[in-house]
């Protein structure tokens, strides 16, 4: 029963033109994906070192038989590294890019809830110049008094040179 | 009725292509002094399940041609027509033709209607009387005016004049003519006379039998096809003859004249001239339309068959082998869930067990993605047939071994190379029928097309019992286009060897079949991406062999696990020649950096995997404190520098650009029985990565 009644309000929110989103931290800051775009979320795990690829590529693991890059989001956002520890959590996302599913696991501090954000309430991402590189969010917004970044999954998981490693092949040095 | 008949399409152009196979190979089958009516039997039932099913889907253009084409079938199947070579020709190209229209429908192309008009018309002028050869010369420029004339014959306000009597027994095989008689009213205006001239006295009448006859006129714009559709049924049952009204009788003159003055007939209908003026669009078409096709070749690629037809065996199989697979596994959980240690015999048969079925899981898996090696040979017949007549040489096709099953990829990969080769036998191996009755050899030249299992291997043969390869002129040919050094000593071998090379074309003169020099350099390039290698054995006068040797499938390989650093990483057992221990006196360096061995009479460069790799934990830095595992993938020869070497096993290829990317030096990846990843080398990537 509760399930249902759970089903049927996400139904009504997605309606009233809302969405929900996974915030999770890096350090002091608060990020935010679809959760639509979440599969699951594991504890860290000792990956397979891919070598000659930047540094926040930390490598690959098994899932359940499937190949997964896992991505260092804080190296990725050029953030302080810390080290990796039980607690660190590594977020599966799945995206469909150019026509094929594409899975990859984010390293984040923490995982902290899961918000219903209206999307009319969206700010988009302020103009830092070349300061921040702005490049993977797609908009602010408020939750209980906290600023959430909201990110791009499509763009996250692209422009870690998977697609265009494939395309044109300008990776290879 | 919102059924979305899209789901069905695959289905539908899967079985099409097969039932285009099955005419193909009947067709070739087809022994014209006496012919197996079986044959002609499987060759009609197959032009009739696609047009029923081009129907169906509403492919029109498809089941109109089709239809045509099994109305000569059925002639031929009713024996009232002779088949002859020529009609058989004309079936082939049909085929080919149809088979075009198919796929130009799956990649949402547009039909060449060109082609299919002009096969139209060399089918009706078969069609239409013996006498159809001596008009066989059905130019293109000809070809507009047949779509004209169909389109006239659908487009014209007319009618059909039916005269149908049926046997006696017609209502005892459950076929009842009130019923034709409704469908055919929905079809136009239809007026029944009735013929009651049959009928005998009272107490003569069999209320079981018909002896009626019945003349039915059918006024509207219906297609003759529709009317065959509703007699279909009683066709073996009753004398029928359906001729068109109104126009009817110029249309029977039409059919009976040849093609030529056909035009001349029609040419004063005012419809027609202004049909005639469309024509040269019909042309301007013809450019326009190769435009798509190449902007959507891609499409069609990818679209390429990603299903796979399974034999149900296999299927049975598979579920029994999961079936003993749960039932171990809740034999495990009963000894787990009440576990003492005087059970531990128990865990260990069960733990056996365990293994034996995921083992045997595993093989009926792969087992799966095996299909025989037919669906490559399948299409030889037709190429040698059509090859021969075009060189004038008489060549005799064996298929030997076509039941051997390989992996799906290697079969779908492994016929352009196996084509090209068969080319080569039939260009350059076999002589022209004089020259062998010359030589001593029957006129009719064979080739051979035989495969078997070798050990894990596949082995695929072409064999020819042609000319064979002249070793001398191997050797000049090579020496005066430049590619082998006139004072070179060469082995048989060595010398064979050199038609793979780029470049390297010993036909006397360059035919449109091959001799251009470019094909047997991809043909080994092919074969060893996948894997394999090709070998060549010939006879002067005797005779040519070419045996490729493949891997079984492409899912999995025999791997060396080696160690550098705490990394693993796995070379491709197939491609290590040897591993040894090295001294210093054995290496050399090229301008103090490039490091390189001697191995025998070889000097090879050396590859130092932590520094390719940046292996920060590796052990061995010095290069005596490692091993040097000698590797050659695909001609590249190196010596790839290494902490250590693990163990040998089969791993299961995984592709590492599923959800990331390609990495130089590294093929594809694995999953070790601990869980943890492993990566798959590329040799001659990492000898790429090392020269930077």
């Amino acid at each position: 029963m509760t399930q249902e009644t759970d089903t049927q309000e996400l139904e009504e929110t997605q309606l009233e033109n809302s969405m929900q989103f996974l915030s999770f931290t890096l350090g002091e800051e608060e990020y935010g994906v679809d959760i639509l775009s979440v599969q699951e979320i594991r504890s860290w795990e000792p990956v397979s070192r891919i070598p000659n690829v930047p540094s926040y590529e930390k490598g690959v693991v098994n899932l359940r038989g499937a190949i997964v890059p896992i991505i260092d989001l804080r190296e990725r956002f050029n953030l302080e590294h810390s080290e990796y520890t039980n607690l660190t959590v590594v977020v599966v996302l799945q995206t469909i890019l150019q026509g094929r599913s594409r899975t990859m696991g984010l390293v984040v501090d923490s995982v902290s809830d899961v918000n219903n954000i209206d999307l009319q309430s969206i700010q988009s991402a302020p103009d830092f110049g070349t300061k921040v590189s702005t490049e993977f969010i797609s908009g602010l917004a408020l939750v209980e008094e906290r600023m959430l970044i909201l990110l791009d999954v499509k763009k996250l998981l692209k422009l870690d040179g998977v697609d265009d490693a494939a395309e044109d092949d300008n990776d290879e040095s | 009725m919102s059924i979305d008949m899209a789901q069905f399409h695959q289905v539908f152009f899967e079985e099409s292509f097969e039932g285009l196979d099955i005419m193909e190979s009947g067709l070739l089958n087809l022994d014209m002094g006496d012919v197996d009516s079986e044959v002609i039997n499987t060759i009609f039932r197959a032009a009739h399940s696609i047009k029923g099913g081009s129907g169906t889907f509403g492919f029109t253009a498809v089941s109109d041609f089709t239809h045509v084409m099994e109305t000569l079938l059925d002639e031929m199947r009713d024996g009232r027509r002779q088949i002859t070579q020529a009609a058989v020709d004309v079936l082939l190209g049909s085929v080919d033709c149809l088979r075009e229209m198919l796929s130009a429908i799956q990649d949402e192309n547009d039909i060449d209607e060109v082609s299919v008009a002009e096969h139209k018309k060399a089918l009706e002028i078969e069609l239409n009387g013996a006498s159809g050869k001596d008009n066989s010369p059905a130019t293109p420029v000809e070809s507009p005016e047949t779509v004209v004339i169909k389109e006239m014959e659908s487009a014209t306000e007319s009618g059909w004049k039916i005269s149908f009597c049926p046997h006696a027994d017609l209502l005892k095989t459950g076929n009842d003519p009130v019923r034709m008689f409704r469908e055919l009213s929905e079809l136009g205006d239809l007026e029944v006379i009735v013929d009651l001239h049959g009928v005998p006295a009272l107490f003569e009448l069999d209320p079981e039998e018909c002896h009626l006859s019945w003349t039915l006129i059918l006024k509207g714009n219906v297609k003759r096809e529709e009317i065959d559709d509703i007699f279909d049924w009683v066709e073996g049952e009753c004398d029928l003859s359906i001729q068109e009204l109104n126009l009817g009788e110029a249309l029977v003159n039409m059919q009976q004249t040849e093609p030529s003055s056909l035009v001349e007939q029609t040419t004063p209908s005012d419809s027609l001239i202004t049909e005639n003026q469309e024509n040269p669009e019909l042309k301007k078409n013809i450019p326009t339309s190769s435009k798509p096709v190449q902007a959507k070749e891609k499409k069609s690629k990818g679209a390429a068959s990603t299903s796979i037809r399974v034999d149900t065996g296999k299927i049975d199989t598979l579920i029994n082998m999961v079936g003993e697979l749960v039932i171990t596994q809740s034999m495990l959980s009963l000894v787990g869930e009440h576990f003492s240690p005087d059970k531990i015999d128990h865990l260990k048969n069960g733990l056996v067990q365990l293994e034996r079925h995921t083992r045997e899981l595993q093989e009926s898996v792969m087992n799966i993605r095996m299909l025989p090696i037919s669906f490559v040979f399948s299409r030889f017949p037709r190429l040698v047939h059509d090859l021969s007549t075009k060189l004038d040489k008489k060549i005799e096709l064996k298929l030997v071994g076509e039941h051997t099953e390989v992996d799906k990829t290697v079969v779908e990969l492994i016929s352009d190379p196996l084509v090209h080769l068969v080319r080569n036998s039939l260009d350059h191996g076999i002589e022209m029928p004089a020259d062998r009755i010359a030589a001593g050899k029957p006129e009719v030249g064979l080739i051979t097309l035989e495969a078997y299992h070798r050990g894990g291997n596949i082995v695929i043969e072409v064999k020819d019992d042609g000319k064979g390869l002249n070793k001398d002129f191997l050797r000049n040919k090579a020496i005066e286009k430049g590619l082998l050094d006139p004072d070179a000593v060469l082995t048989d071998k060595q010398c064979y060897e050199l038609i793979f090379m780029a470049g390297f074309s010993t036909a006397e003169k360059v035919t449109d079949v091959s001799g251009r020099g470019v094909g047997m350099d991809v043909v080994r390039r092919n074969i060893q991406s996948l894997g394999g290698n090709i070998e060549i054995t010939s006879h002067l006068g005797v005779g040519s062999t070419i045996s490729i040797n493949l891997p079984l499938t492409l899912a999995i390989l025999d791997g060396q696990s080696i160690a550098v650093g705490d990394e693993t990483f796995i070379v491709p057992l197939g491609s290590i020649i040897e591993s040894i221990k090295i001294n210093d006196n054995m290496v050399n360096r090229v301008a103090g950096k490039g490091e390189t061995f001697r191995l025998r009479d070889e000097y090879l460069p050396i590859v130092r995997m932590h520094h390719v790799f940046n292996v920060k934990s590796a052990k061995a830095t010095k290069l005596t404190e490692g091993l040097l595992v000698v590797v050659d993938g695909q001609g590249v020869r190196c010596g790839l520098f290494v902490d250590d070497l693990l163990g040998q096993q089969q791993v299961v290829i995984k592709s590492l650009e599923a959800n990331y990317r390609r990495v130089e030096g590294v093929s594809s990846a694995t999953i070790l029985g601990d869980g943890s990843v492993a990566l798959i080398l590329d040799i001659p990537g990492l000898v790429r990565l090392s020269n930077q």
